[in-house]
């Protein structure tokens, strides 16, 4: 060989002594699948704020039980179907806990005697002087919360001396005067704390020349009104309060339920984050533990095939053919006694839930795992666990996720239709449901529309939030599903 | 393809009876109290157990049960709900009628207005028309049906007086007084089916406008309007007349909420009656009826995609192959 010999030897040197001759870093941000995913998806204004006001759905179902003023089992049959009040608006003439009435004269006497409930007298129809069974109606804005008016107690001493000193200290009247009953003439009054006044036959009160009413309290030997009455060996006192400052002294303040309360004078507003965390909990549940069985079982029916396959395939199509509403039934009759109604409802949605995911996974797997990629992984001595879990089944990691978060909402009306059709039956003094709710609230529909308005409204934000969700997180997630949508 | 439906039948009448055995067996395990008619008496009661065969084995029961429906159509007494000792299959007959009427109605008024509003979104595609129309579909399918019965029935029944609140008892169907105690359960109903149909309608026309004999049909002089009723309509139909068909069956199934709100005489109110005062014979009865819509509302939803598009080769091998 001849080298060249105007080039020295020592000039020469090795071209890859310091080189690093990998590939370049990425000038830009990597980005995977789920991230890509995200991207998507916020460009989605309407997902994003489906998904916003589904998570402000689930901490007011977290967090209300905490900041109430009432528990989930606390009832006060005084209160019941008080209108919804908030103290802030309540001067404004909204959201005060005051309803529209007509009533008739005996009604309106009876209202117009305990303070605070007639808030306003708007108009007045007068008597018909042709038919004489028509007496006079009065148009009235009436406090739900002060109509209750006054209420006997029976007290030991020790109460009625502690009513005293609070009387002394803050100067609210809670003790009211006794009254006479020898003087109430109306039949259906004669045990009525609240009539005080003078009635005829009928129960219309007969005021004085001034229009006022006259008191028919009990009085003793000089005269005086009269606060209590000794029963059982003197022991106790019988004493009428009124029941607004009775609760005030009880609970420091007056009532005020923000959504108003119920037939058996439940909070509203406690209960429908109770239901709601019930529900939310309960599809959550069924979703996660359906995805992890369609998971499992579909992938090994996709994976192996073969008899397993066979017979899971007729099992599946055999569950799919019985409604929906039997298999709840049935879960209901057998199970709601032994292990309750919660748990065997659970079941139920588990029984028949996984076969959905279960049948995309097994598609996956039959569609991938004939695949050349599939094959080079297991030629390269990949074991069948690394095969399914880490080639295959990620492809269809985007349909399996929509599904399973598209399924919370229809368990959630699941839930709710069955408990409103009293298939399912969840009222308990600690435990509600937003169907059973919706059942309760629909005798009333007409007289106290809030009963159904709040669970109703709150269920119809949850649906179409979840819907709004679950098609932005399907676009994101599948891309190329949005062909026939975007055009 | 007539192997295929016979082979496809004979599947549907396996599936039935294997649902019907395992009903009974269910059902039958449940806590069976017998009716005490004769003022709770244990004795009588007994006697009843013993007349009625509760105290055989289940599986001589299921003998005697399968028997009586196959020779006699004889599917047990009522106990518990309608008229005491009242055939089943007479009571459930007679509840059927007002199902139907409300269902038949709402099908009938919702398809096409599901059709037209959908033609008007995929025509108006991304304009304001869509949008509005996009927005009602939104609503409709997310609101729970009992959310606007409610409303209805609040807002249009009890506030403005227009319709009773409930539905007619009786079964003068063909009255006006009849039918119009029945539009608010229609419209309840109606909202879900005309916003699924409308949601249909516009994927499909929308996907079958960027196709390539669309193109052709603009090119060769057609007008937009010519194009999408002539030829993308009637493509796009394919896929959705067994969706109608579905309708159509389910038709028979009743809404069960929305026969308790408005209280309809119809069939799902007796399913939800037979559970929560469990007179199991009308359950078994019932949850059989059911299964069976079911099973032939699956068979025709299939049969018909074949018929209507020949392309579809029905039960074909893997070569789509007649067989």
């Amino acid at each position: 060989m001849n080298y060249p010999e105007h080039i020295p030897a020592k000039k020469f040197e090795f071209v890859q002594q310091d080189a690093q001759i990998h590939d370049l870093k990425f000038e830009t941000e990597p980005v995977g699948y789920l991230k890509d995913a995200f991207r998507r998806f916020r460009k989605n204004k309407s997902s994003v704020i489906g998904g916003i006001v589904i998570i402000i759905l689930i901490l007011f179902a977290l967090i209300t039980p905490f900041i109430s003023r009432y528990g989930v089992s606390d009832r006060d049959a005084y209160y019941a179907y008080a209108l919804p009040k908030n103290n802030l608006f309540s001067k404004l003439g909204f959201w005060d806990g005051c309803q529209t009435v007509t009533v008739n004269q005996q009604t309106y006497d009876r209202y117009e005697a305990i303070p605070g409930a007639v808030v306003k007298h708007i108009s007045e129809e007068a008597a018909d002087a042709r038919d004489s069974r028509k007496g006079s109606t009065h148009k009235i804005r009436l406090d739900t919360y002060a109509k209750v008016g006054y209420i006997y107690k029976t007290i030991t001493d020790q109460e009625y001396q502690d009513i005293l000193a609070y009387e002394k200290k803050t100067g609210i009247q809670v003790l009211y005067p006794l009254i006479d009953s020898s003087q109430v003439k109306a039949a259906a009054y004669q045990n009525d704390a609240n009539a005080w006044y003078l009635t005829n036959e009928k129960g219309v009160a007969k005021r004085d020349k001034e229009g006022k009413l006259r008191d028919i309290y009990l009085l003793d030997e000089e005269g005086n009104p009269l606060y209590t009455k000794p029963v059982g060996n003197g022991t106790q006192h019988e004493v009428r309060v009124l029941y607004s400052t009775w609760y005030q002294m009880l609970n420091g303040e007056h009532a005020s339920f923000l959504f108003g309360a119920d037939a058996n004078g439940y909070d509203i507003l406690v209960r429908i984050a109770s239901g709601a965390r019930l529900s939310f909990l309960l599809s959550i549940g069924v979703s996660a533990i359906n995805l992890f069985l369609g998971i499992f079982i579909g992938s090994l029916e996709g994976y192996y095939g073969g008899k397993f396959d066979l017979i899971m395939e007729r099992i599946k199509e055999f569950l799919y053919e019985i409604p929906t509403i039997v298999i709840f039934s049935l879960f209901q009759l057998h199970l709601a006694s032994k292990v309750g109604p919660v748990v065997s409802l659970l079941f139920a949605f588990i029984f028949f839930g996984w076969i959905h995911t279960s049948s995309t996974v097994r598609a996956q797997f039959y569609r991938f795992k004939g695949q050349e990629y599939v094959m080079a992984a297991r030629t390269l001595g990949a074991k069948d666990s690394r095969l399914i879990f880490r080639h295959i089944l990620p492809n269809g990691i985007g349909y399996i996720i929509t599904a399973s978060v598209l399924s919370i909402p229809s368990t959630i009306l699941s839930e709710a239709s069955l408990s409103y059709l009293g298939i399912l039956n969840l009222q308990t003094d600690t435990m509600t449901s937003i169907g059973t709710m919706l059942s309760n609230g629909q005798s009333t529909l007409s007289t106290y529309p809030h009963c159904l308005f709040f669970p109703a409204a709150f269920i119809a934000l949850l649906m179409i939030c979840f819907n709004m969700f679950g098609n932005g997180l399907r676009d994101a997630f599948n891309p190329s599903l949005r062909g026939a949508d975007e055009g | 393809m007539k192997k295929y439906i016979a082979k496809r039948i004979m599947l549907m009448f396996v599936t039935a009876f294997v649902t019907m055995t395992v009903l009974f067996v269910l059902i039958r395990l449940l806590p069976n109290h017998v009716h005490a008619a004769l003022g709770g008496y244990a004795k009588q009661e007994e006697m009843m157990r013993e007349a009625w065969g509760y105290n055989k084995p289940i599986i001589v029961q299921y003998g005697i049960f399968l028997k009586n429906v196959f020779t006699e159509w004889n599917w047990g007494f009522c106990t518990e709900v309608g008229t005491y000792l009242q055939p089943v299959t007479e009571y459930v007959t007679s509840k059927l009628p007002a199902t139907i009427y409300i269902n038949v109605i709402s099908v009938v008024f919702s398809i096409p207005l599901g059709v037209i509003f959908g033609v008007i979104a995929a025509n108006y595609k991304n304009r304001w028309q869509d949008h509005i129309i996009n927005f009602f579909i939104m609503l409709f399918i997310s609101v729970p049906s009992f959310v606007f019965a409610f409303f209805l029935q609040y807002i249009v029944g009890f506030k403005l007086g227009l319709l009773p609140l409930v539905m007619k008892s009786g079964t003068d169907y063909f009255t006006w007084a009849m039918l119009r105690s029945a539009i608010m359960p229609i419209l309840a109903m109606s909202f879900y089916i005309i916003a699924g149909d409308m949601r249909y309608v516009r994927a499909e026309l929308t996907e079958t406008m960027t196709s390539d004999y669309m193109l052709l049909a603009r090119t060769k002089g057609l007008t937009r309007r010519q194009a999408l009723f002539r030829h993308a309509l009637r493509n796009s139909m394919v896929p959705l007349v067994p969706t109608f068909l579905a309708d159509v069956i389910y038709v028979i199934s009743g809404s069960m909420i929305i026969e308790q709100i408005f209280a309809v005489p119809g069939i799902g109110k007796v399913f939800v009656l037979s559970v929560t005062s469990r007179d199991y014979s009308v359950l078994q009865f019932v949850a059989m009826f059911y299964t069976c819509i079911d099973l032939v509302a699956a068979l025709l939803f299939d049969l018909s995609y074949g018929l209507i598009d020949p392309r579809i080769r029905m039960g074909g091998g893997k070569n789509n192959e007649l067989s």
